[in-house]
């Protein structure tokens, strides 16, 4: 019943969003603005269906029920609670029901943060957002419809790939959803500006705190994925370029330009054509993300089915999403002029020439993601671009955006002058390559990319606190000049130092990573990058779902006794599956990593992967920097004080604000009173 | 011409060169990775020099997994029903990795027309044949019947 139930809520789903993508557009042209505010109470009753049917797969989900042909084939009666819930997503149907649902919940959350906007644009970006939704649905009911009924049904079911079972895989794919449709937000405000012809200042402030929580999303689910990858595929990589991975690295690089030409149009009036061009982008590259990974025309994980019809169906859907949204662009950008000038040397200058290096960087791992499979559609037979490729394109287009990432943030805008300018930056350069020659050559090994990598991570660092001083050094009352610096600029510079952060990271553990694949006994000893592996014990271990063999290693360094890892092979019960439950010891400065291969002579031996690993927690540590500066810029109050009514309005909710209520209370400026703020803030 | 028309004519020539080198960086380094799939009956057929690097897949015989017991090294038929080739690798094997399923290898052939790889990866799942093997394959036509799970919509090549 529970499964019928949901399947019709997302029927009337589908017709809500319908509506929602045709009446309030028709109104928006008609002038109609009975038609209009149809919009709002169409986004809530969308999320709220989509939710519903979503809450019925969870509980298909809880409750295993087997006549469920998705939950029988993604579930079991041994799977954790915790897996089963996460399961929802696990496979094909149950994620793009997901994607539905985050979309619903983007597009309610407009509806209600966003009241304070002209009708006739809210009106136009609920019915993008409306249509996206209607391609989704659409697809979950025509060709994934994750409510079938099996029959007969099984007594249990096939249960959820091990590999999915790991605490970063359950939370990665709501992360990066969440990015990736985030950016559906920023792709119908541009929508609605080319429609409209205009873009204008309060649209960009509206646009900026969706896009940066969007990129905050995309970044720490990439950021999952990659520390996912690590702890479980048992190679001690984080990052394969893989055609999976460039599918949600694309958009974020094309979000990460999107996010700075957005600072750029809105406070100082240039790049509109091109801001909008990014959002069209940034959107199109998550769908085709989503082609890519869900269609099955990879190898992958993350592609669980090979259905053609689904494949045509979202290329079929891309197709006219970017295919529109182009035209739209080629017909109407012109009227988006940027009245604004700037000259050679100034902030735009650095921020336009990152936004064209970065979307260089994403045409060529779009072009390496491809090309496989076009030669292969095409009959030239079958190929792969291997990582070599990505290393050599990627790593010096990443070079010259890390220069720059450090230099803009000292330019002013507008206009700067080398003059006066150029000492202090060449000191701030020289400094950065002897601390990072120094730092190099006395705690590692001398090695040129090394140095090169450190000195941009200094550099940028050093180029955030210049900043920073410099914002309040010609203030009287510094510490006042501190409290009143916009938040938005605490989150560029956190972002800016996550991004040293993340640079060293990459850089020193590619560099000097250790590796040895070697054949051990128990009783055995190894050593790898100073650091002495001994084989203590090899242990059957039961989990809650598997068995296990448990190999523990002692280590030690210079006969200091360092730790014990375990690392385990595991044979899950239902799926017959062998996975590699790495041994990981972690540390700030390095960490170690232990994988068992496979018994030799009948398990007296093992083949065992021993790596030590420099400074890799620092990649997902500058990432959740980069997330918390996009959070924080986010929040800044300059999105919330929108008129002086918002604040009357603010003053009157009292001080107790969360990231919601702050865009609540900028959403309040114009068209709601007083007495809506306990609803908004509940929501 | 104006001042500003010169900076921005600077600022274009500057884009432009900037995006050149890229291209071309991009250009190169895409011609040293591409790596073209064979099956065994191309291999058998000559298609591949000695040397060049280059994908296989097939199916992993049955009883031809022969491990040193010395070392790492590992050697094991691949057969794509048609041909036969013989691989040799030394490492770990993936997980998944096991007589009578399908594989890729990424290596090159020696003169004597064994694989010497130099990576092997193996399916992520119980019943996914990577596309590669089930077109080699099915061009060999010896496609096996494939298990499904329940129904008919789950994973099948």
């Amino acid at each position: 019943m529970i499964p019928e139930l949901g399947h019709f809520a997302l029927i009337l789903a589908l017709c809500t969003a319908i509506i929602l993508a045709v009446v309030p557009m028709l109104g928006s042209f008609t002038g109609h603005s009975g038609l209009m505010a149809i919009a709002r109470p169409a986004a809530s009753a969308q999320a709220f269906f989509v939710s519903l049917a979503y809450a019925c797969l969870t509980w298909a989900f809880i409750s295993h029920d087997f006549s469920v042909l998705y939950v029988a084939n993604t579930s079991n009666t041994s799977l954790p609670l915790v897996y089963r819930i996460s399961g929802v997503w696990g496979g094909h149907e149950g994620s793009i029901l997901f994607w539905c649902f985050i979309s619903a919940l983007w597009t309610g959350a407009v509806a209600v943060f966003s009241r304070s906007l002209p009708q006739v644009l809210l009106a136009r970006v609920l019915a993008v957002l409306g249509f996206v939704s209607v391609g989704f649905l659409l697809f979950v009911l025509l060709t994934s419809n994750p409510f079938e009924r099996l029959f007969p049904v099984p007594l249990d079911g096939a249960s959820l790939n091990p590999l999915l079972q790991d605490p970063g895989m359950a939370i990665h794919p709501p992360m990066l959803y969440l990015g990736y449709v985030g950016f559906s937000v920023a792709f119908a405000f541009a929508i609605a500006a080319l429609i409209g012809g205009q873009l204008d200042t309060a649209t960009l402030r509206w646009m900026r705190p969706w896009t940066n929580i969007a990129w905050m999303f995309l970044t720490l689910g990439i950021s999952l994925g990659s520390w996912w990858a690590y702890n479980e595929l048992g190679w001690g990589g984080w990052w394969f370029w893989d055609p999976v991975e460039n599918a949600s690295f694309m958009p974020w690089l094309v979000g990460t330009a999107l996010i700075h030409s957005l600072a750029a149009s809105e406070k100082r009036g240039v790049f509109k054509a091109w801001t909008v061009l990014l959002a069209v982008l940034a959107f199109s590259l998550s769908l085709l993300g989503t082609f890519l990974v869900r269609s099955g025309v990879l190898t992958s994980v993350h592609s669980f089915a090979a259905d053609p019809t689904r494949g045509l169906y979202i290329l079929l859907f891309l197709g006219v999403v970017v295919g529109g949204s182009l035209v739209l662009y080629a017909f109407r950008s012109h009227r988006l002029n940027s009245t604004a000038t700037y000259e050679l040397v100034s902030r735009e200058t650095a921020l336009l020439l990152n936004n064209v290096l970065l979307v260089v960087a994403c045409a060529a791992v779009l072009l390496g993601t491809l090309y496989p499979l076009f030669v292969d559609a095409l009959g030239y037979g079958k190929m792969s671009v291997g990582e070599q490729y990505f290393n050599a394109v990627f790593v010096p287009l990443m070079l010259p955006i890390l220069f720059i990432v450090g230099l803009g943030a000292m330019l002013n805008w507008k206009r700067d002058k080398m003059k006066g300018r150029s000492g202090p930056l060449l000191i701030l350069a020289v400094l950065s390559v002897v601390t990072a020659g120094v730092l190099a050559t006395q705690l590692l090994s001398f090695s040129f990319a090394a140095v090169a990598s450190l000195a941009l991570a200094i550099w940028i660092t050093a180029s955030t606190v210049f900043g920073i001083v410099h914002r309040i050094r010609n203030k009287r009352k510094r510490l006042s000049a501190v409290m009143h610096t916009p938040a938005a600029f605490w989150g560029m510079s956190i972002a800016h130092v996550g991004l040293a952060v993340f640079t060293v990271g990459v850089a020193l553990t590619s560099i000097y990573t250790e590796e040895q694949t070697v054949r051990m006994e128990v009783n055995t000893t190894h050593t790898v990058g100073g650091y002495t592996f001994t084989f203590a014990a090899l242990d059957e271990v039961r989990g809650k779902n598997f068995n296990a063999i448990e190999g523990r290693f002692n280590v030690e360094r210079d006969g200091a006794d360092v730790g014990t890892i375990s690392a385990q092979k595991r044979f899950y019960d239902v799926r017959r599956d062998t996975m590699t439950e790495a041994g990981i010891d972690a540390g700030f400065t390095r960490d170690l990593f232990i994988a068992l291969g496979e018994p030799l002579e009948g398990g007296q031996a093992w083949s065992v992967r021993i790596q030590t690993k420099p400074f890799i927690r620092w990649i997902w540590l500058g990432t959740i920097f980069m997330g918390l500066g996009g959070l924080l810029a986010a929040l800044d109050r300059r999105y919330r004080t929108v008129s002086s009514r918002s604040k009357a309005a603010k003053t009157s909710t009292g001080k107790a604000k969360s990231a919601l209520d702050s865009m609540v209370a900028g959403s309040m400026a114009s068209t709601a009173t007083a007495t809506d703020t306990p609803r908004s803030s509940g929501a | 011409m104006t001042p500003k028309r010169k900076q921005r004519l600077l600022m274009v020539c500057l884009m432009l060169s900037g995006v050149g080198v890229a291209v071309a960086f991009g250009v190169n380094a895409f011609k040293q990775n591409i790596m073209l799939f064979h099956s065994p009956s191309d291999v058998a057929a000559g298609a591949v020099e000695p040397g060049t690097p280059f994908r296989v897949g097939g199916m992993v015989i049955d009883g031809s997994v022969n491990r040193s017991s010395e070392t790492l090294a590992v050697s094991f038929g691949l057969t794509d029903h048609a041909e036969n080739i013989t691989v040799s690798f030394e490492g770990i094997l993936p997980d998944l990795f096991r007589e009578g399923q399908g594989i890729v290898a990424m290596g090159s052939i020696d003169d004597q027309g064994t694989f010497n790889a130099t990576e092997v990866l193996a399916k992520h799942d119980e019943n996914y044949m990577p596309p590669e093997v089930a077109e080699a394959l099915e061009k060999a036509g010896k496609m096996p019947g494939t298990a499904a799970n329940y129904g008919s919509k789950t994973v099948q090549p």
